[in-house]
């Protein structure tokens, strides 16, 4: 435990706090406190994090070998397609806006509450129902489409539950427009006195550019989902040739929303790495607009490239080279983030506690995903890899890699916050090192099988793959061990940890003035913002503010 | 045996060697700035790592807007070579040459069937001759699969209700995968094949000698005259239908101000859905053939109504004589 001396202020002393406010299941299943929102949501992404981290386990002892010998190719089919949809739909997805980003982001900006908690309510149990129609989806056989639903597969071809899951998703899409919504109106609304919008900490930048993504973005996977519902019921002929539908149309319409997703994705873990660069190098970020304005660059251009996932689709090859070069845009403001965060650390007190071994571990995957993206955006690369483990690797690297690392890191960081614990500084700085490891033993290796040109989706491969596909599977091991680590000791640090101080890391921002765990209105007092984000440095000045808006 | 090295995949095509060379380019630089960032992260963080509890950073003073802007633009330039190379390769992998063996290739589930241009056909395997261009033009029979051959670094979906172009020219003999990239069901991952490049006098004597698989179509002579496209079609057939002599490869007037392509899309599309693009000085008569003729014969088709030489020009080839009694 890194408690600095200074920064000791007792946190839990026995006074009310959200978690002892009030008791028992239904002040639970009932609360408007987005706090405990934010806490009902942690729980259901972690159900769904681990029957799809189940998936991939089974995925990965089946690739071990080159022929089918754990499953049939359509058990098999109904294993990855149900890994990718509750990985991305209902873990990826909610991940940090709903679990870190509804706990945080009214304390941050001094808020009470989000400015609709019923409706923030509202939003988790459409989340549930979703994810509970997809697990009846999943035991009543489930579906093999793949999570990308492609037609005339989808509509004409597949069995299965496709329409109960096709359904299920399409009530957590509601989900996610809503809590967009509700972020978008708080961070516009709600700010303290004196708070202006570049004093905001980047992470509610980051989740004001995420939640506009969610808000415009979802409708349409909604439509299109209720497109192949009403083309597999009832054979109105939108995507299906013999009717003078186009398939391709639906990709059109599924990437229009899941690439933008995928930023959906990565945006909140970027706004995490601002706040744990600068807590754990006690230095103001550096490029502070520059970083702020890059997330909505992105959100924005993020819109404009969903063709780089058809270049082979039979999309006609000006369209190609149009989505190619906007996709180029992208790596822009991304490099600009990771600069600025190299920069932050410059004549930083660099403190190496877990959060920022989980940030650092961020910058190494998000390169490494980053700087693939730009080969896949590149046509004549992307020509020879599209559509084999390059892709599968790439896409784990920036949505799965980038994000975990900054949703663990986010917790780690904020889990003294939330609980009131401290947990196992040892164990959980063992827990990065061993995912950071994990993590780049399963993927790697699939670079190379990409480029060696195994397709993604193949349950037996030629016997020449194998050492790679061993190499991941060893890898996936690893990667297992280390997310069981942070469920023992997190678990643990609930009942045997010390109990937190307000600011255990001396860190910057409204929520660490606040006792740990946080009063049910968050504030004794309503504070007044009379900094700039990131005040570390004894030097910078206070700028005189008028208070009052 | 396949041509199995474990880091890397054969380079056989005119293509692949060019996709290569991009793509060393693109990890040279992507290393680079890996190592740059990565080894200045790690001197920071020994150098200025946190010496006492309440020690904070201190603040950095200056201009920062240069700084900004030059790892924005030093980025930029970098990616946009990435680009135009990668679009220059692409384009050149969408236009077959001129002088490029025109084959045929269906996608069924879960299995690939290809024509070659004498029109003998196989199933799964797919022989050509080295140093030849190849143009393939593909469609698929169900869901949407993915033809892809890593050793030449060509990949192109196969799709179904039109047709999707792609080529290759093979530089080296050998034997080949042939995967299908695109996830179309229950046995995708069977649905494979292997490719053999050989040497041309090899590949004649394939051609003349080895096993034909895949069933047999009639032949397009046959199926003009089975589907009576011989009664509108002819220049002895009183007008109501364009001549189709010739036809192939040029522009064409249609009814409503346009000009389209006579190619194998066009006559696809005019076979299926005939009111769809209707010619200059005709009416909208011709039945639809949908449902009643396999992608297989629609090809059979398009490749006769390819060797139709203009009026006066030649006879039309010796097929277009009914061999066997129709089965209109």
């Amino acid at each position: 435990m890194t408690a600095t001396s200074s920064h000791a202020v007792s946190g839990d002393t026995g006074e009310t706090n959200y978690l002892n406010a009030t008791h028992g299941i239904g002040s639970w299943l009932l609360t408007r406190d987005h706090k405990r929102i934010g806490i009902l949501y942690l729980l259901g992404i972690s159900v769904f994090f681990v029957l799809g981290g189940l998936m991939a386990v089974l995925i990965r002892a089946e690739l071990a070998t080159p022929q089918g010998d754990l499953f049939s190719s359509d058990v098999y089919n109904r294993l990855f397609t149900m890994h990718g949809i509750l990985m991305i739909f209902f873990f990826l997805i909610p991940s940090i806006p709903a679990v870190l980003g509804n706990f945080l982001l009214p304390i941050m900006i001094g808020a009470k509450d989000l400015a609709f908690p019923r409706l923030n309510l509202a939003s988790w149990y459409l989340y549930m129902a979703g994810g509970a129609l997809t697990f009846v989806s999943l035991l009543t056989g489930g579906i093999d489409t793949g999570w990308t639903f492609y037609t005339p597969m989808s509509t004409n071809f597949a069995q299965g539950q496709v329409i109960v899951t096709a359904v299920g998703i399409f009530i957590a899409g509601f989900s996610s427009i809503l809590t967009g919504l509700n972020f978008i109106v708080t961070i516009h609304r709600m700010r303290a006195p004196g708070l202006t919008w570049f004093r905001l900490p980047l992470f509610v930048w980051a989740h004001y550019a995420t939640s506009i993504i969610q808000v415009l973005g979802t409708p349409v996977i909604a439509i299109t989902i209720l497109l192949v519902g009403a083309e597999r019921l009832f054979h109105i002929g939108v995507f299906d040739p013999k009717y003078g539908g186009d398939p391709v149309l639906f990709q059109h319409l599924f990437w229009f929303y899941s690439h933008p997703a995928v930023y959906i994705m990565i945006l909140p873990s970027m706004g995490v790495m601002s706040e744990l660069i600068t807590a754990f190098s006690r230095k103001r970020v550096f490029g502070y607009h520059f970083i702020a304005f890059s997330s909505l660059f992105i959100a924005v251009i993020g819109f404009l490239v969903w063709g780089h996932h058809m270049y082979i689709s039979g999309q006609s090859v000006v369209a190609g080279a149009i989505f190619s070069f906007l996709t180029m845009l992208v790596a822009i403001p991304s490099a600009v983030k990771v600069f600025n965060w190299t920069a932050t650390l410059y004549k930083g007190s660099i403190s190496l506690q877990t959060p920022m071994l989980y940030a650092l571990g961020f910058i190494g995957v998000f390169l490494i995903g980053g700087l693939t993206g730009v080969m896949l955006g590149t046509l004549g690369i992307d020509m020879h890899v599209h559509d084999t483990y390059f892709i599968v690797a790439h896409f784990h690297y920036v949505m799965v890699g980038s994000a975990i690392m900054g949703y663990l890191g986010g917790l780690h960081f904020w889990w003294p916050k939330i609980t009131g614990r401290m947990y196992n500084e040892f164990w959980s700085k063992i827990s990065a090192l061993v995912i950071f490891i994990g993590f780049n033993t399963t993927f790697f290796p699939q670079f190379i099988l990409g480029y060696l040109g195994m397709p993604r989706r193949y349950h037996m491969y030629p016997a020449e793959f194998q050492t790679w596909n061993v190499l991941s599977s060893a890898g996936a091991t690893i990667l297992g061990f280390g997310y069981l680590l942070p469920v023992i000791y997190l678990l643990w640090s609930l009942k045997f940890g010390e109990k937190a101080p307000a600011n255990p890391w001396g860190a910057k921002g409204l929520e660490w003035e606040t006792t740990s765990p946080p009063p049910v209105l968050n504030f004794a007092t309503p504070p007044v913002v009379t900094e700039e984000a990131y005040a570390y440095e004894t030097s910078v000045p206070a700028k005189e503010v008028t208070v009052g808006v | 045996m396949l041509p199995n090295s474990p880091v890397f995949p054969p380079v056989s095509s005119t293509l692949a060697s060019k996709v290569d060379l991009l793509f060393f380019f693109t990890v040279g630089v992507s290393v680079l700035f890996s190592v740059l960032i990565v080894s200045t992260i790690v001197a920071f963080l020994v150098k200025y790592r946190r010496r006492h509890a309440a020690e904070t950073g201190q603040e950095i003073t200056g201009n920062t807007l240069i700084l900004e802007l030059t790892w924005s633009v030093i980025p930029l330039g970098l990616v946009m070579i990435s680009f135009f190379w990668g679009a220059a390769i692409f384009f050149e992998s969408a236009r077959p040459p001129a002088d490029a063996w025109s084959f045929y290739v269906y996608g069924k589930q879960w299995m690939w069937k290809v024509e070659h241009p004498e029109g003998k056909r196989e199933i799964n395997e797919f022989h050509v001759p080295v140093n030849q261009a190849v143009k393939l033009t593909m469609t698929s029979e169900d869901v949407i699969h993915n033809f892809s051959v890593p050793a030449f670094r060509l990949k192109m979906d196969v799709l179904p209700g039109r047709y999707t172009t792609a080529w290759f020219k093979a530089t080296k003999t050998g034997t080949y995968h042939i995967f299908c990239d695109q996830y179309c069901g229950v046995d995708h991952s069977k649905m494979v094949g292997k490719i053999h490049v050989m040497e041309p006098q090899d590949y004649r004597k394939w051609l003349v000698g080895g096993a034909a698989a895949g069933g047999t179509v009639a032949s397009g002579g046959e199926l003009f005259v089975a589907k009576a496209c011989n009664t509108c079609h002819r220049p002895d057939s009183s007008a109501r239908a364009p001549v189709l002599d010739g036809l192939f490869g040029k522009p064409v007037a249609l009814v409503d101000g346009r000009t389209v392509l006579a190619d194998e899309s066009y006559l696809r599309e005019s076979i299926l859905s005939p009111a769809t693009k209707v010619v200059q000085g005709y009416q909208p008569i011709m039945p639809t053939f949908r449902d009643q003729i396999s992608e297989e014969e629609i090809v059979q088709l398009i490749r006769y109504i390819k060797e139709l030489k203009p009026a006066g020009a030649a006879a039309a080839p010796a097929a277009a004589a009914p061999a066997a009694g129709g089965k209109s």
